[in-house]
């Protein structure tokens, strides 16, 4: 397949393969994410590269990424040049997370590198040049990590990556220096939410020095409650403590979780499916949604899904109208921009189509 | 105490803002805090890794004194990165700054991450690096020793081979 053949395919497709559902605790946790930050020895960081020294480290990336394509797990990955790509284009690489907001913005020698099932991509001259990453469904961060080792091993060969026996591998930001490793865990959070104690177990969760974030980074906190946790110290740490510190915090976030969603069960059962169902009574009859009406909504019935309320739903489609309520991608399907109201419609129209083939 | 929006629930959650130097504090309950928003700004402000970073090199700039007449500032050999630069943008210029700028970053480092010594993974092109580096430490304690003794010959023979690793370490990390 080409890569722009890829690419259309990965825009206008609103189920990713990595939000299936598949994996360990996938009914609280959607997603497991790597990222690994590396830089070329004695290269100025991204911020300093402009147009051509930009595009020349793109185009080394792109040479020693073609080098060893197809080799171990990792599969073939395809490669854009960001800038020849629409700004809309961009923008639903973003809500399908294969490119950070930032990342879309700029454009001039930026690239990505991504695999045709979306569960590896290498976004190039980021804030680092290399910033290469792997996406799981469900609580896999361990697979994620061996992942993104294993293709950082096979880039290594080929690329003298910035590295000092004492401070590790160096980055553009002091934060992330060492490892480079950030690892994720996205959490839907509807029991606790609904309970009144979301608060209370996140900010417990950054009392031991996790971070917490929204959806789609700083900003979006709490849409759908779905919510990111993620380390925050990168040196002085093994990987391995890393994750495995992440992943025993996650699972106590989701027996908290799900403790919540059978207290709601055995004392609230007739008001929590009533609301999941009223949720889903709007979800496949309005005939208009906002983004956030849409995501409010999805998080009831994805709840509702996973407690064998709505028994003919599967989590790989409800998921998928996570997927439709985001703005960019509802007019990428469409082929044009829309107005906000416009998009509404298309919204509301898109996710009432879908479920109503997902019932029969 | 009572929620001040309310007046109902009990009061756990305690905002303080800073308006124009002016500062006030809201006392909600969680509920009305929520619908306020300000849980959100629990998120956003306290905790995003940014703020933090930008929290830090505010306290480390006003360290950074003036400069005095006459004098230049250190900057990277490789990018031209001033300490300052950095301060200001939060992003250094490239992976040299880190040696340039060392005595100064260990200190933010240690803030940052409660330690400055890498135990993670080894990039497999260091692990040899490092060896060669040993090697050619070594051999250069010997030269200096040899040209001490006055043994000139042996003193050639080092500095061959020193040449020789120096080449291949050269060669191999770029």
């Amino acid at each position: 397949m080409k890569d722009q053949e890829a690419l259309d395919a990965i825009l206008t497709r609103a189920a990713s393969p990595w939000m299936d559902g598949s994996g360990h605790l996938a009914d609280v946790v959607l997603s497991s994410r790597v990222r690994l930050a590396r830089n070329l020895k004695d290269v100025p960081f991204p911020h300093l590269l402009r147009g051509d020294d930009a595009k020349e480290v793109m185009l080394r990336i792109k040479k020693a990424v073609d080098s060893v394509n197809g080799k171990g797990a990792w599969g073939v990955l395809h490669f854009i040049d960001l800038e020849t790509i629409t700004p809309l284009d961009r923008m639903v690489l973003v809500e399908k997370h294969l490119i950070s907001p930032q990342h879309a913005q700029r454009g001039e020698g930026e690239g990505l590198a991504f695999r045709e099932d979306e569960a590896l991509g290498i976004m190039v001259n980021e804030e680092d040049h290399i910033r290469l990453q792997c996406l799981y469904s469900g609580l896999e961060l361990e697979e994620a990590w061996v992942a993104a080792s294993g293709m950082d091993d096979l880039l290594e060969e080929v690329l003298p990556f910035a590295y000092s026996e004492r401070l590790g591998y160096l980055t553009a930001c002091p934060t992330n220096a060492g490892t480079g490793l950030r690892a994720s865990v996205m959490v839907h959070l509807a029991g606790l939410s609904m309970g009144g104690q979301v608060g209370r177990v996140l900010t417990t969760v950054n009392k031991v020095g996790l971070v917490v974030r929204g959806l789609y980074g700083e900003g979006t906190e709490g849409q759908g409650n779905v919510f990111q946790i993620s380390n925050q110290i990168t040196l002085g740490q093994t990987e391995r403590e890393i994750i495995d510190n992440l992943s025993t915090v996650a699972q106590q976030v989701v027996s908290e979780e799900k403790r919540m969603r059978e207290t709601l069960l055995r004392s609230n059962r007739q008001e929590v499916e009533d609301r999941v169902w009223r949720s889903m009574g709007i979800l496949c009859n309005a005939r208009a949604l906002t983004s956030k009406e849409a995501m409010k909504l999805w998080s009831d019935v994805r709840m509702g899904v996973d407690m064998g309320i709505i028994p003919h739903l599967t989590v790989k489609e409800i998921n998928e109208v996570m997927v439709m309520s985001r703005p960019n991608f509802v007019q990428k399907v469409s082929g044009r921009e829309m107005s906000p109201s416009e998009r509404d419609t298309k919204r509301a129209e898109l996710i009432r189509n879908h479920l109503s083939a997902s019932s029969r | 105490m009572l929620c001040e929006e309310c007046g109902k629930r009990t009061a756990t959650v305690h905002v303080e803002q800073t308006v124009n130097g002016k500062k006030t504090v809201m006392n909600l309950c969680e509920e009305c805090a929520r619908e306020k928003g300000v849980l959100n700004v629990f998120f956003q402000e306290q905790f995003s890794i940014d703020n933090l970073l930008s929290a830090l090199l505010g306290s480390i700039q006003s360290e950074v004194p003036a400069l005095g007449p006459g004098e230049t500032e250190t900057r990277c050999p490789v990018c031209g990165m001033s300490y300052r630069d950095f301060a200001r943008y939060g992003r250094l210029g490239c992976s040299r700054c880190y040696e340039t700028f060392d005595d100064r970053l260990m200190p933010l480092l240690r803030r940052i991450h409660g330690s400055d010594r890498h135990v993670g993974k080894v990039a497999s092109r260091a692990k040899g690096t490092s060896k060669l580096e040993r090697e050619i430490e070594s051999l250069k304690r010997q030269l200096s020793q040899a040209v001490a003794r006055e043994a000139y010959e042996e003193a050639a023979v080092l500095r061959d081979k020193i040449r020789a690793l120096e080449k291949k370490l050269g060669g191999g990390a770029r």
